[in-house]
């Protein structure tokens, strides 16, 4: 099946990534840890813009690049260069921001999707590096704004500027773009995607009869669909009541869902790029070879190997390679001699599920936790150890405890009992598998106090027996195994 | 050629207010700059590569360590307009 695209919809991407991982900050020694600091207290001459000071470009921001340049299978420039582009905004302290221009050091890539009809191709025309400008906060509401304070903590961090071809054809596809792309840059270990302000998102919009529209400020990687969507819908209403698209840039208001035109200026922007002469150009393609020797295992690649060396299925192997943290701790599971599959019933279904239930995404690992915070409240943090779950992994299988008692034991943990193991939860709850006697017992009591579902059974309505099933759970306060249960009842009621 | 409006956008993209006879004054002296760069194109330049950085250096890069940053009161120190530890700006659209 193809897909048709029947409004001509072309959607391309401009992506800034904060390289949030390294260090220090792009031209200057300031830690890069900010996040949580006080304003102005992580800068210095150089990222306030001070006269005379001299930026020196941080290595590291430069092997970032590449890496993601070769991640996205683009070709690395022979020789690049910084370009001043400027204009006046107060979040620029220098008058102009240090980006590239016609030189930029990553061209011609791409980036395989699951698309609307299958694997999809998204063109990528070109990766820059550039300087982010600093944080503005209005006094009060944007609309009855007295002024604006400014925190330059922010200014001068290293980004990547990724800007793709306009080949997504649907909102989904944009989402999906991005999730990968996220995910890529998160195996590369340049980014890291849970700080604040760590992705922005610009789209170029167009539809048939119409113009491209620029929608700016869509500043998480899930406000992408529900930006694109909107303007879509927006354009093809325009156009159906004989209205015409203008060309412009809309802002995307996040709280209300909606995209909003800007006012247009009267002129043409006019950044008057030139080279910047505080900055050498660069011929860095001889670090490739260099940068390829360390260049880790990417999504796909880790995919198809989960599929081979584990035996799982492709939809476990996609679960547990859609975040690196979490295929770390899959193998570490595996690695302590817990059985693959198993394994990746338990990580990719009960606790990733349990995570996207409690809004938790994952945010580290170390080798031996992997911890998760809260995507609406980043004070709410949790952790589960390979340890335990290896532990709660074996005890299901050795038939110590039922399926139930072991989702139940992954669920306390993930509220608020991460301290203790699985066994001491078990102990605490009770949840250790009922003896046979006792599910004998319980058996014959569902029986007997149940006559109208037996019958209801006996005479074909096989759901009947899920009930019974039911009474025997209770009874046994979830500790008998269900499978065991229903067999016994089968048995009992018919031979 | 540089005209008296372009020397009007010129001073609005670098927030400088010009009055009416600089604005003259600067077209007239801008034009010769622009001519005496204008020898240049009489060179025979096929042969020559673009020269984009008088010094022949490439690859001038820090290592990735971090360094002291300014306190706050230093960073602060020359403005008047602050607020909680932020400099403060007119509204901007
Ligand atoms: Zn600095």
């Amino acid at each position: 099946m193809v897909y048709e695209n029947p409004d001509g919809v072309k959607i391309g991407l401009e992506i800034h990534v904060q390289l949030n991982k390294l260090n220090t900050k792009m031209f200057c020694g300031c830690s890069s840890k900010y996040h949580d600091s006080a304003p102005n207290t992580h800068t210095c001459p150089i990222c306030l813009g001070l006269p005379g000071a001299l930026p020196v470009l941080n290595k590291k921001t430069v092997e970032a690049a590449i890496k993601v340049g070769l991640a996205l299978e683009g070709e690395i420039a022979e020789e690049t260069q910084f370009h001043r582009k400027n204009y006046f905004y107060p979040d620029l302290p220098k008058g102009f921001q240090v980006t590239q221009y016609d030189y930029p050091i990553v061209s011609k890539g791409k980036v395989v999707i699951e698309g609307e009809d299958g694997e999809h191709t998204v063109g990528i025309w070109r990766a820059h590096m550039e300087e982010d400008p600093g944080k503005l906060v209005h006094i009060g509401s944007i609309e009855k704004s007295k002024g604006v304070l400014i925190d330059y903590n922010r200014s001068g961090m290293p980004l990547i500027e990724t800007v793709t071809a306009p080949d997504m054809r649907t909102p989904k596809e944009g989402r999906r773009f991005l999730d990968k792309f996220r995910n890529i840059l998160e195996y590369l270990d340049v980014f890291d995607g849970n700080l604040e302000g760590a992705m922005r998102v610009d789209a170029n919009v167009s539809v048939y009869g119409g113009t491209r529209v620029e929608v700016k400020n869509i500043s998480s990687h899930k406000g992408v669909e529900k930006a694109l969507l909107y303007e879509i819908m927006r354009q093809k209403n325009v156009i159906r009541r004989g209205g015409k698209i203008t060309q412009e840039t809309r802002h995307f208001d996040e709280a209300r869902g909606v995209t909003i035109g800007m006012r247009t200026k009267e002129e043409a922007e006019d950044y008057r790029y030139f080279r910047e002469p505080d900055l050498m150009p660069m011929k860095v393609s001889d670090w490739i070879p260099r940068i390829k020797e360390t260049f880790p295992e990417l999504p796909d690649a880790k995919r198809s190997r989960f599929i081979e060396q584990y035996g799982i299925t492709d939809m476990h192997a996609k679960s547990l390679t859609s975040k690196i943290m979490l295929a770390d701790f899959y193998e570490g599971v595996c690695k302590e001699g817990t059985d693959p599959k198993q394994a990746a019933t338990w990580t990719a279904d009960v606790l990733l599920g349990e995570f996207n239930y409690r809004d938790l995404v994952i945010s580290s690992y170390d080798g031996s936790t992997i911890g998760c915070i809260n995507d609406k409240d980043h004070s709410i943090t949790n952790s589960v150890r390979v340890a335990d779950m290896v532990k709660l992994i074996s005890l299901f299988a050795d038939g110590k405890i039922s399926d139930r008692a072991a989702v139940e034991v992954v669920r306390s943990i993930l509220d608020g009992e991460e301290e203790k193991t699985p066994l001491q939860i078990i102990e605490e709850k009770g949840l250790f598998k009922a003896e046979d006697d006792l599910v004998t017992k319980a058996v014959s009591e569902a029986i007997a106090e149940n006559e109208a579902a037996v019958q209801d059974y006996l005479g074909g309505a096989e759901k009947s027996l899920n009930f019974l099933v039911g009474q025997v759970m209770k009874k046994t306060k979830g500790t008998a195994d269900a499978k065991t249960a229903r067999e016994m009842l089968v048995k009992e009621l018919k031979g | 050629m540089i005209t008296k409006e372009d020397v009007e956008h010129i001073g609005w993209l670098a927030r400088i207010e010009i009055s009416e006879q600089e604005t003259v004054e600067y077209m007239e002296k801008l034009n010769s700059v622009l001519d005496y760069f204008g020898q240049l194109d009489e060179l025979p330049t096929e042969d020559v590569a673009p020269t984009y950085h008088v010094a022949e250096i490439f690859n001038v890069f820090r290592e990735d360590v971090v360094e002291e940053s300014l306190p706050q009161e230093d960073v602060l120190a020359n403005t008047e307009h602050k607020q909680d530890g932020a400099f403060k700006s007119p509204k901007i659209v």
